[in-house]
């Protein structure tokens, strides 16, 4: 649920999406983990292509199974999703079969040429990533270039007559105090604000103690997006923060993890939501036979992420209505039980339940495509499979002559 | 904007709504202006699906049962405002 132009649905309606749909009303699909950019808190730890990534055709059946299944629209991200050479023509492809199309992009390919053919083209959306109203916060976070990059795509798509493309801005303690001038960046080019929760999945993890918003923080964007609601869409994604008032954020106020939203990924795996690429959510790949209905139809996760669920430890809480437990993904990734409170409970219990926490060993994080590099931020070069001797001596059947293979600073791919 | 429902007139589903049916009822989809209209019980779709069978928005509304009467003329007029339905 990511839109404001959604009917705002009333209590009893939230009670039967618990249960689940027919189909996902919102599915992100990620088509590919290359990435032009290395941003510290990439919820997918993108950065290279998976080389088992689905291909052209395999992405137009899964676009047809949606048509058929009434999939209206899907947001489409990455990695970078414009980097794959077909990226137009399956966004053409899904338009002509009644598969809307928004995609989340940091700029690359967005020229004035590609801006003036998208603003030709009904039924598609774009949305920027920006996380920074100043260069030097941005880059901070998205790399060296980035928030150029941004803005001339914004410029682009202005001057192309796109009204209402999205800036797309995930809150972090360097950027909450710049909510008013995010609000009027996106003025400035006829843009739509869009804000969306900082959460410990990917890379978010290695930096989400740093970067995510304070106590005090928490409670000015809530007191934000009280009065800024209406026109400023969130993904759903600050429902936990209910709790700091008796006025709810609009929105469905509900995780929807398996009920109303999933993941596609590159490879064409399944995941509860799109901050849960991690094997504990993964559902079933689009692939297997019966492709992505049974998966969403069958899956046992996805039944057991339907079930009614108990409040667990914060069953007893007064705000537990409010916040329903907050975010599973932001547990998951915090090594928090994922029936307890949210990291981020405005209650404080969540902070405590972090401090009886060991952080040393939070659950491993889900496939890893990040660019390889050296501290120095260089990227590594691989001219030949590193020498399994390696492990031995540092210098067994090295080709000298030859740049060396550095390992992942991850140590996971 | 569309002009205010006016239960006189008779009224159809726009041609381009499509709608998908769900447990609670439908999702209903304008892929014009790409607005998504939940119609939260079986009685109500079949109302919107029936709806170009009547003269007026006041005879479809007259087989609708007492109880649900009242909701379900809120309901079109919301319909109406999204532009879902529209004056035949």
């Amino acid at each position: 649920m990511t839109d404001t132009r959604e009917a705002a649905p009333v209590p009893a309606l939230v009670e039967q999406f618990k249960g689940g749909l027919h189909a996902p009303i919102c599915l992100t699909w990620e088509w590919t983990y290359a990435c032009n950019l290395s941003c510290v808190h990439c919820l997918s730890s993108s950065g290279r292509r998976d080389p088992a990534e689905l291909s052209t055709d395999e992405i137009r059946s899964v676009i047809d199974e949606l048509q058929r299944l009434q999939v209206f629209y899907v947001n489409v991200g990455g990695g970078e999703p414009t980097v794959r050479p077909d990226f137009w023509e399956l966004l053409d492809y899904a338009i002509a079969h009644q598969v809307g199309v928004k995609f989340s992009t940091n700029g690359l390919r967005l020229t004035r040429e590609r801006a003036r053919r998208l603003a030709a083209t009904d039924y598609v959306d774009v949305q920027i990533s920006l996380d920074g109203a100043t260069r030097e916060v941005n880059d901070a976070v998205r790399g060296r270039g980035s928030y150029d990059m941004a803005v001339r795509a914004m410029e682009n798509l202005a001057a192309a007559g796109l009204a209402g493309f999205k800036v797309s801005v995930v809150m972090t303690r360097q950027n909450v105090a710049q909510l008013d001038d995010f609000a009027a960046l996106a003025d400035r080019y006829g843009a739509q604000l869009r804000i969306t929760r900082l959460r410990p999945s990917g890379r978010g993890a290695d930096v989400w103690d740093d970067l995510h918003p304070t106590a005090h923080q928490q409670r000015e964007l809530y007191a934000w997006l009280l009065g800024h609601g209406e026109k400023v869409l969130t993904g759903d994604s600050f429902f936990h923060l209910n709790a700091l008032g008796s006025d709810p954020l609009p929105g469905l106020n509900l995780c929807g993890a398996g009920r109303v939203v999933c993941l596609i990924d590159p490879v064409g795996d399944v995941y509860a939501c799109p901050f849960a690429i991690h094997d504990a959510f993964k559902a079933g790949n689009v692939r297997t036979p019966g492709g992505f209905e049974r998966v969403w139809r069958d899956s046992e996760l996805f039944a057991e992420l339907r079930r009614p669920a108990s409040g667990g430890a914060c069953s007893g809480c007064s705000a537990y209505d409010a916040c329903q437990g907050g975010c599973m993904a932001a547990k998951f990734f915090t090594g928090l039980p994922l029936d307890g409170p949210d990291p981020e409970c405005v209650k404080g219990h969540g902070v405590t339940a972090l401090a009886a926490t060991d952080r040393s060993a939070p659950p491993p994080q889900g496939n890893d495509h990040s660019h390889r590099t050296v501290p120095l931020g260089m990227p590594a070069v691989r001219t030949h499979r590193p020498d399994r001797f390696c492990d031995v001596s540092p210098l067994a059947g090295a080709d000298l002559g030859g740049a060396r293979a550095v390992p992942d600073e991850r140590g996971t791919s | 904007m569309p002009a205010p429902l006016d239960p006189a007139r008779p009224y159809r589903l726009s041609p381009g709504v499509a709608l998908r049916p769900e447990p609670f009822g439908a999702l209903a989809y304008h892929f014009g202006n790409r607005r998504l209209s939940f119609l939260k019980a079986p009685e109500l779709v079949h109302l919107v699906v029936e709806l170009d069978q009547y003269a007026s928005v006041h005879q479809a509304l007259a087989g609708v049962s007492e109880r649900h009467r009242d909701a379900f003329r809120r309901a079109l007029a919301t319909l109406a405002a999204a532009d879902m339905i529209i004056p035949q």
